[in-house]
């Protein structure tokens, strides 16, 4: 381990570590621009210089690249440094003279005019070759370099023109220090615009997720799509999120995998999903980055979200009118029939918050207010009180004015007539549908659906939480809409049942079951590949069919087809049907 | 053919699907004729071709066999079994005297109760149309 004396203070250094590192980790302040912790250093800007006393002899050097030894003294204040920095920095202004980040630092070393002749106001770029590293090392692209020499010199692609090797990831724009370069939304994609704007590639997907752990997004993050547009040839590219997270907690190589568990009960909780409002053209969703759903205003209002809370506009004003519109997707013919149930109290909330977080005039665009729950009227009240306006009909439509606001066109049933409403802002109370995969699980389950696609209990009033396969509960929006106290019934609900099924150790089977009169069992095994269940096993040395009365469910098959007549469902018997059939015919 | 008949059609609907369908219809109090007469079964697989031509001798004049959708079986595959018996029956059913239109096999799920007095209406219409089925006689 290496000791070394900054500004007269003695410090430690671990092996291979620069100057500039120890410095910053004992807490001295060295500026730079063109130094990233996860690149190789470069020392193309050259702030970083310090006074470096190696064997009596005084250098100035730059601590971005310099090794920390032994026995060094630096001085990263002394008048040398404080002279040298402040001629880099007038030369960096007199090239950059409109780039707030060098105006700062010029500032604080007394410079507040550029010294030297300004050739280009406009100029951006300080040739610090940050970009050229980030995509030569991490991105591997190897897209930007320098091209010609001395005063020509410049950063950018081969001969200055757009190539395919640029995967389009935005690294370089995010290292720049000075902003000198702009992705161009030039092809949909990956950066396709979001009303939210665009998200990292890793991102936890919200503050309250269980479990809280960020997640790759494998479409976008650099490493997996150099991986797979050169098909396994660069296959370590990025990786800073590895570089930097100190518990070692990413790896790229996981796979989801299956795992196989023996239960004795399930309990179906698979939810809902968002029902798309682009599907229905007259609410403009995905024309103006103004309108969003609801479920895109509580990523807007979250604490934990982009804007820290604060409700915005994408140009980052402040809304002065907002509105809301129910039932969108709901309650029409058009989309679902059915009423989602969570909207008319969640679109309340948020009117309640865009109250409370701004002076924004609130338009609630309602058709019926269904505030159903236990102190819901009172919200409801409450939100009234507030200042909120409720227009009682449904938003026809919304129109994306020239300037931007947006028009919210629809009728006033109270008043009988036709009104609109420029707004900054449109939040769509989205329905929620059954999952798109609800058909997949219910095959897996052996469940039925309702006609409104969510599962269907085994009874709408008397067994709501039952379905037709025994040991399978639901909880939860997969039986139906619910808000939050409900599912919690619900669930609760399905959770004791399941219990009560498991501490029970034993289940009770349906004396519905098909038994074979081995007499007339004829052995011909045609029953065998007809159960479902695998229930009839063919006995050899008494050349009989038998059911296994624990695997058989009654349902009846065998016996329909049996030749010789020699299976009886037991309470479904031919006799008994015959009974019936003659009972009912016996009608005039 | 009399104005005053009035078809007597047996219809079997198994537990699961139809059977709901057809609870599910009444609960709903969707007006239905009082034609159809039901009888549960635990699968449409149960429905044995003899059982059907036992109904037809009982004096049915017309039967419907209802199930799940394709797919959609409690018992997985029962009603793959009725779907190959029942068009086979069919075809069967004219030597025995008897229009093949007599019998009809229908998928009706247990959210389907509208479809189920669709179906069962419009077969009501179709056995009045063809008349009571006699006795002896080949149609």
């Amino acid at each position: 381990m290496a000791t070394l004396i900054i500004d007269g203070q003695e410090v430690h250094a671990e092996e291979g570590q620069t100057v500039l590192e120890v410095a910053r980790a004992n807490g001295f302040e060295i500026p730079t621009l063109c130094y990233h912790p996860q690149l190789e250093p470069y020392g193309a800007c050259r702030l970083c210089i310090v006074e470096v006393i190696r064997r009596g002899r005084s250098r100035l050097e730059t601590s971005c690249t310099y090794p920390a030894r032994d026995g060094l003294v630096i001085k990263t204040k002394s008048p040398p440094v404080i002279e040298a920095r402040a001629v880099i920095l007038g030369l960096l202004l007199s090239r950059c003279p409109n780039v707030p980040v060098i105006q700062e630092l010029a500032l604080e070393y007394g410079i507040t005019e550029p010294p030297f002749p300004v050739e280009d106001p406009e100029e951006k770029c300080i040739l610090c070759g940050l970009c050229v590293r980030t995509c030569h090392e991490l991105v591997k692209a190897d897209v930007l370099n320098f091209s010609q020499r001395g005063i020509e010199r410049r950063v950018g692609p081969p001969f200055l023109e757009k190539t395919r090797q640029c995967i389009g990831c935005g690294a370089c724009t995010i290292v720049c220090p000075t902003g000198a370069i702009e992705i161009v939304l030039e092809q949909a994609g990956i950066y396709k615009e979001k009303p939210l704007g665009p998200t990292a590639a890793i991102w936890v997907p919200s503050l309250q997720a269980v479990p809280r752990v960020p997640v790759i997004d494998t479409d976008a993050c650099i490493r997996f799509r150099q991986n797979d547009r050169t098909e396994g040839e660069i296959a370590d590219a990025c990786g800073v999120c590895q570089m930097v997270c100190e518990a070692g907690a990413i790896n790229f190589d996981q796979q989801d995998e299956v795992v196989e568990v023996d239960v004795g009960t399930v309990i179906v909780a698979t939810g809902f999903q968002m029902w798309d409002p682009a599907q229905l053209s007259q609410y403009s969703y995905g024309k103006s980055p103004n309108i969003i759903t609801g479920m895109e205003f509580e990523h807007l209002s979250n604490a934990g979200g982009i804007t820290s809370g604060e409700i915005l506009l994408a140009d980052g004003r402040k809304p002065e009118q907002v509105a809301i519109i129910h039932c969108v997707g709901s309650r029409d013919h058009n989309a679902h029939e059915y009423c989602s149930r969570i909207c008319c109290m969640y679109s309340l909330k948020q009117a309640h918050l865009v109250r409370d977080k701004t002076d924004a005039a609130v338009y609630e665009f309602y058709m019926d207010m269904r505030a159903f729950g236990k102190g819901y009227e009172e919200f409801y009240e409450r939100v009234q009180e507030e200042g909120v306006v409720m227009i009682r009909g449904r938003g026809a439509e919304v129109e994306v004015l020239p300037d931007g606001k947006l028009r919210v066109k629809g009728e006033d049933a109270n008043l009988g007539r036709l009104v609109y409403v420029d707004v900054d802002m449109v939040v769509l109370s989205t329905a929620i549908e059954a999952p798109h995969d609800a058909n997949q699980v219910a095959a897996l389950f052996g469940l039925s659906r309702s006609v409104d696609g969510f599962f269907a209990e085994a009874h709408p009033k008397m067994r709501p939480v039952e379905t037709n396969t025994g040991g399978v509960f639901l909880a939860g929006a997969a039986q139906a809409p619910k808000d939050v106290p409900d599912t919690v019934a619900h669930a609760g609900a399905a959770a004791s049942m399941a219990l009560a099924l498991m501490d029970q150790g034993e289940v009770t089977i349906s004396p519905a079951v098909a038994v074979v009169d081995e007499e007339l069992c004829s052995g011909c095994k045609t029953c065998i590949s007809l159960c479902p269940y695998t229930a009839i096993s063919f006995i050899e040395e008494d050349n009989v069919a038998r059911v296994n009365e624990a695997l058989c469910k009654g349902c009846g098959t065998c016996v329909a087809a049996c030749p010789a007549g020699a299976i009886e469902a037991l309470h479904f018997t031919d006799e008994q049907i015959v009974a019936q059939i003659e009972g009912v015919l016996a009608w005039v | 053919m009399g104005v005053d008949f009035e078809p007597r059609i047996v219809a079997f609907m198994c537990n699961w699907c139809t059977y709901a369908a057809a609870d599910t219809a009444g609960v709903s109090r969707m007006q239905q004729p009082p034609n159809v007469l039901p009888i549960r079964v635990m699968c449409s697989g149960r429905v044995s071709p003899e059982m059907v031509l036992r109904t037809f001798r009982a004096g049915a004049d017309g039967v419907l066999v209802m199930g799940c959708h394709i797919g959609d079986c409690h018992y997985n595959s029962g009603n793959h079994r009725t779907a190959k018996r029942i068009p086979l029956l069919r075809n069967l059913l004219s030597y025995a005297g008897i229009n093949p239109d007599r019998l009809r096999l229908a998928w009706v799920s247990s959210a389907e109760a509208p479809r189920f007095v669709e179906v069962t209406n419009e077969f009501i219409k179709t056995i009045r149309a063809l008349g009571p089925l006699s006795q002896g006689v080949t149609e």
